[in-house]
């Protein structure tokens, strides 16, 4: 895995960044690596400083210290050329209401500096379901439209690296997950770098091949997805009938060492994937009714903590 | 370069608050020819009274001149508010409407974004001020027609041939459009200081009227600097109504016009290059 990492292009690069709005810290020494490939999920609860971060990135807001290098190249130094290779949404999508789908990317495609024809207008617009309604002006659409259509206009040059800002709020679940396989599409049948920001650890985990989390500005946990989300130990809950009994039970066996907490009949155990069919076994053995048997991560614990403290 | 300013032209045709000025002038200037056309020869014998006991006045003294001369000098006064509409919005508009984020993260330069928005605000500005033209001098000499045009200009009454009145009038109208210039330039630094185009309208009217009161206050602190003011050359196109011409004067104003221009532009692009887009 080292030597694979080690092998890729960098195509963000974060170091040391800090960005102060007066006496409020909005992000805080954040260090992170996106690779040629990666689908990154950059998670966090809400006003963790995921846009903030992604708008200094895009130099829409300056940083108080630290580096940001895009291709290998610090994003204040070359702007130009950098963002030539990015399409991205920040935050909510907003257009000119009072003109058309197409001619709103016709403006945005002219500002690329590319020859961006008509045709391919048109393909943008059709692959996020928008052909349509090309001519209808934007002050028409709904929440989901506009969405979309961000995401039109955020691939309309071709870019190298798509950063997407919460790409999913506001749209319906067939809406979500028509996002989602796009994402899937562009990174594996196009090669495109996507750097996707969410406050769902759910959808970050759908698409995502390596994430961040990070809350107050801070990085809190970084990593391969499936590294992150299928570490060994689970929290699982067991949901008996006799709180008495499986408390002897437990008490009389190894199991001990494995019981977390339990409140009244739910029974929380800190257990290895292979451990829940076991555990689930000995209880059933000892004429113990089981009504539901629930797996958390860890990291979800963590994620959900963080969200609720934030909220 | 070229291509943005007609990205910025083409949006900020398509907006109806930019017929507004328009459709106002065109209003004003048909109401005021309606009212001439049906008063106007007694409103002269009204204002000539005096001097017809002394002199003869031959010809069609009721002219597109006369009319345009009239219809300028009531409507230069008010026309920055009309321009401050469009150009508050340059760069508010963006920021209220959340497009800021997209069309700052292509790659386009900030100082180029300023140049085309400014340019375009200068096209429409000018646009405006040729409409006034248009609506007021060429549709005047053919409705009233042609004719030696009579000035009141400091209590002394001049009267220019037809061959010298035309440039007159397209000077004039050039000086006017370099006055709504150095507005346009005010609510463009306000638009790019805020969220939304209200403030930068009330703001531009607010610098306005305060500075039209500071210079007509009779202290000698406002009068020594009131010759900076740019306040104080709005109704210079008068200038051009003199005979002779006081060109020195005319220079000086539009060289305090053009050094209001470039602060304020000057001031807007360094503001922007450094702001922070969190709309």
């Amino acid at each position: 895995m080292i030597e694979k990492i080690l092998a890729q292009e960098k195509i963000i690069e974060i170091n040391s960044l800090v960005k102060d709005f007066k006496k409020l810290r909005a992000v805080n020494n954040l260090n992170l690596s996106v690779y040629k490939g990666d689908v990154f999920g950059f998670l966090g609860p809400n006003g963790a400083g995921k846009s903030t971060t992604i708008r200094m990135l895009l130099s829409l807001i300056r940083q108080t210290s630290g580096n940001i290098n895009l291709f290998g190249n610090p994003i204040s130094s070359d702007r130009k050329n950098i963002l030539a290779k990015i399409g991205a949404i920040v935050e909510k999508p907003d257009f000119y209401g009072y003109l058309s789908a197409y001619k709103n990317l016709e403006i945005l495609g002219k500002l690329t500096g590319k020859e961006i024809s008509k045709s391919k207008i048109m393909q943008v617009l059709e692959l996020v379901g928008l052909d349509s309604r090309f001519d209808s002006k934007v002050k028409t659409f709904s929440h989901g439209m506009k969405q979309r259509l961000g995401l039109a206009q955020s691939l309309l040059h071709d870019p190298e690296l798509i950063i997407l800002d919460e790409p999913t709020t506001g749209l319906d679940p067939q809406g979500m997950k028509e996002i989602r396989d796009l994402i899937t599409y562009l990174s594996k049948e196009k090669g495109k770098t996507l750097f996707l920001s969410s406050h769902i650890l759910h959808e970050v985990e759908l698409v995502a091949n390596r994430m961040i989390i990070i809350n107050k500005g801070s990085a809190k946990v970084e990593g391969d997805v499936k590294d992150l989300l299928n570490a060994k130990k689970l929290k699982v809950s067991f949901e008996v009938d006799d709180e008495q009994r499986v408390k002897e039970l437990i008490w009389q066996s190894g199991w001990k060492e494995k019981f977390e907490s339990n409140t009244k009949s739910v029974f929380i155990f800190s257990l290895e994937n292979h451990e829940i069919s076991q555990l689930n076994k000995y209880l059933v053995d000892n004429n113990i009714s089981i009504s539901a048997v629930i797996p958390k991560r860890s990291l979800e614990d963590y994620f959900l903590k963080i969200t609720e403290e934030a909220s | 370069m070229l291509t943005l300013v007609q990205i910025e032209l083409y949006k900020i045709f398509k907006k109806w608050r930019t017929y507004i000025g328009f459709i106002a002038i065109g209003v004003l200037v048909l109401v005021i020819q309606i009212a001439f056309k049906y008063e106007g020869q007694d409103t002269i014998n009204y204002f000539t009274r005096n001097i017809r006991q002394s002199f003869v006045f031959v010809g069609n003294l009721l002219n597109g001149y006369l009319v345009a001369f009239l219809i300028m000098n009531s409507l230069a006064i008010h026309i920055p508010f009309l321009i401050t509409l469009v150009a508050g919005d340059l760069l508010a508009g963006e920021a209220t409407a959340g497009t800021y984020r997209m069309i700052l993260t292509r790659p386009v330069s900030r100082t180029q974004i300023i140049f085309s928005k400014f340019i375009a605000g200068i096209i429409y500005t000018a646009l405006l001020i040729l409409w006034l033209a248009v609506s007021s001098l060429a549709a005047g000499l053919l409705v009233f027609g042609t004719g030696e045009l009579l000035v009141l200009n400091n209590q002394i009454i001049i009267i220019f041939e037809q061959s010298d009145i035309l440039w007159r009038f397209l000077a004039a109208y050039g000086f006017a459009a370099l006055c709504m210039s150095v507005v346009t330039a005010l609510a463009f630094l306000f638009s790019s200081m805020v969220e939304n185009a209200i403030g930068p309208i009330i703001s531009t009217m607010a610098v306005i009227i305060v500075f039209v009161i500071l210079s007509a206050l009779n202290i000698e602190f406002f009068q020594n600097i009131k010759p900076y003011f740019f306040t104080n050359y709005l109704l210079s196109w008068k200038l051009f109504f003199d005979d002779p011409v006081d060109l020195s004067e005319v220079l000086k104003a539009i060289t305090v016009m053009l050094i209001h221009i470039i602060f304020f532009f000057s001031l807007t692009l360094f503001l922007f290059r450094r702001k922070d887009i969190l709309s």
